[in-house]
């Protein structure tokens, strides 16, 4: 029960970011996928990358209000890890045959079906980003993602005054939006 | 600078800083005014999408930092690989031996994947689904053609909303996408049934008066995707004296029921060139509910606006259908919408029982409500 109630903990931690408990997670599970990756024709960097990989989808994972427990964190990373490395080796060819067995449909059909659906937000919104330009892109990251406010983006940004930071912010907004619901399906 | 101030109150009024009071006021303008509702819907759908970002990088930063610093302090070395890329055979048994320890492993994993798989795929595509129904709230209201009135039903349908309307609808598109006539919603919103008798929630998403077709779209977390459409959207005219039939609820118990009929004539009422004539028995109920032929492609949808003799009613042609997709497109709201039409009918089986057997599982009673 102890166990478990850390293995919450540790989840809860990476929901909010929290630097302890993604260490936490690091220092007990990195070797683990280290030796498998290195074991299976991969690099130490492949098994930084792979893990970084995990642990995002850990986290999106997590970010689900429905979430519950059901295995070990580390049953549960060394899955992904292993889906993920498979799949990267078969993009290389390095490994011809298809990713089958039973095992691996559950997991594509599903989980990994939604966290990739998470994945492609997340890249459209990141390219709408950076495709925006300066100043918009730092502008609109200092508003939303920094939660700076508009006195302090005027001074930062040279603006004699908030209103006019404002004005720039919504024309910058717009730009956004228009980018990101270009590629962002709300039909699917 | 009206747009600015109406963008910053959207924001405040998501971010809950308006007063009570503003907050009323804004209600009511969000309910006078379909435009404005669609914006805050479609700004709530970018703020979550933006948080969502903002949190997901800084994780990614965080892990990244401290990977960095925890591999600094020689947490962990390296293990160089033995092996030159260059040496494929040798990096084929290296990896076969890989494959083995990973294999050993798969069973167990195999067990609480499913396990997870199983709590949470349902809820995930629900809330999904609920964020994303409201972006595509386009309402009109049709006061042009008749519906029927229908009883009291325990159901899906909000409390306090009144059931005015309803008829039969089909599936065009696994993802939920469903037609029907636009008369058949005379209210601003709609639940669907399906033949097992199952309430959906749908919101409506298109409606074109003029031809009466109108697009729904299932928003329901019990909504289960069939795999295909057994049934083509046929693309061509159809033949003079064709066999046809139907399915639909013509019915207040929502049981399906079979017509058979044929195609009487070319063009619909007083000629029009974008309906049929057709010889079958239909109820107002059938008001929405597909046209077959005899090989299984869908060629109309029954338009029962004309009371006219016994047993002739009016089928809008399936090229319509084809046009409302296309219409789609051509307006802001709803041109992200991907509406993939079958093409091909999987091959109608020769007994016309399970054929209808498979068929009804895509047919559904549609009611609207105010």
């Amino acid at each position: 029960m102890k166990a478990e109630r850390n293995e919450q903990g540790l989840l809860k931690g990476l929901a909010q970011n929290d630097s302890k408990a993604v260490e936490t997670l690091y220092k007990s599970h990195f070797t683990m996928i280290q030796h498998f990756v290195e074991n299976n024709n991969g690099s130490f960097d492949d098994a930084r990358d792979i893990f970084q990989e995990a642990m995002i989808a850990l986290y999106e994972k997590v970010q689900l209000d429905s979430f519950v427990l059901t295995c070990q964190i580390k049953t549960y990373l060394f899955s992904i890890c292993k889906h993920l490395w498979l799949k990267r080796l078969h993009q290389m060819g390095k490994y011809s045959s298809p990713l089958s067995g039973q095992e691996e449909s559950i997991f594509v059909e599903n989980d990994l079906g939604l966290i990739e659906k998470k994945d492609a937000a997340f890249a459209i919104m990141d390219r709408a980003l950076n495709s925006l330009g300066e100043p918009c892109k730092s502008l609109l990251e200092g508003y939303y993602l920094n939660k700076k406010g508009m006195q302090e983006l005027a001074s930062q940004f040279g603006y004699t005054n908030a209103d006019n930071a404002k004005n720039q912010k919504y024309k910058c907004l717009m730009r956004l939006k228009k980018l990101f619901f270009a590629q962002y399906n709300i039909g699917d | 600078m009206e747009d600015i101030q109406l963008l910053e109150n959207i924001e405040k009024y998501l971010s809950g800083e308006l007063s009570d009071q503003e907050r009323v006021q804004f209600d009511v303008i969000r309910q006078k005014s379909a435009d404005i509702d669609q914006m805050v819907v479609e700004h709530k759908l970018f703020l979550d999408q933006m948080e969502a970002y903002a949190k997901r990088k800084n994780v990614a930063q965080t892990s990244h930092q401290v990977f960095s610093s925890l591999l600094a302090n020689g947490e962990w070395v390296p293990i160089e690989s033995a092996a030159p890329p260059t040496k494929l055979i040798q990096l084929w048994s290296k990896y076969k031996k890989g494959i083995a320890i990973a294999a050993s492993f798969g069973g167990f994993v195999a067990i609480f994947t499913s396990i997870i798989v199983m709590y949470l795929s349902p809820s995930l595509n629900g809330s999904q689904l609920l964020q994303l129904s409201k972006a595509v709230e386009v309402i009109k209201k049709n006061q042009q053609a008749q519906g029927y009135l229908l009883n009291e039903v325990k159901t899906k349908v909000p409390e306090n909303a009144k059931l005015i309307s309803g008829g039969s609808g089909f599936l065009i598109d696994t993802k939920g996408y469903i037609i029907t006539n636009a008369h058949v919603l005379k209210g601003n919103g709609a639940i669907v049934i399906n033949s097992k008798g199952q309430e959906l929630n749908a919101t409506i998403i298109y409606s074109d008066i003029t031809n009466d077709l109108a697009l729904l779209k299932i928003e329901d977390k019990d909504y289960k995707q069939p795999k295909a459409i057994p049934y083509a959207i046929r693309r061509k005219i159809s033949d003079l004296g064709e066999e046809i039939f139907t399915l639909g609820f013509p019915r207040n118990d929502n049981d399906i029921v079979y017509g058979k009929g044929y195609l009487s004539a070319q063009t619909g009422y007083e000629g029009d060139s974008s309906s049929y004539q057709i010889q079958i028995s239909a109820n107002p109920g059938y008001s929405g509910a597909p046209i077959f032929n005899s090989n299984g492609e869908l060629i109309g949808v029954i338009s029962t606006r004309q009371k006219l003799a016994e047993g002739v009613a009016f089928a809008v042609k399936s090229t319509e259908i084809i046009e409302v997709v296309n219409a789609l497109k051509l307006d802001e709201k709803t041109k992200n919408i991907n509406i993939k039409l079958q093409r091909f009918s999987s091959s109608p089986s020769k007994n016309r029982k399970s054929q209808l057997d498979n068929l009804k599982n895509f047919m559904y009673s549609v009611r609207s409500f105010n």
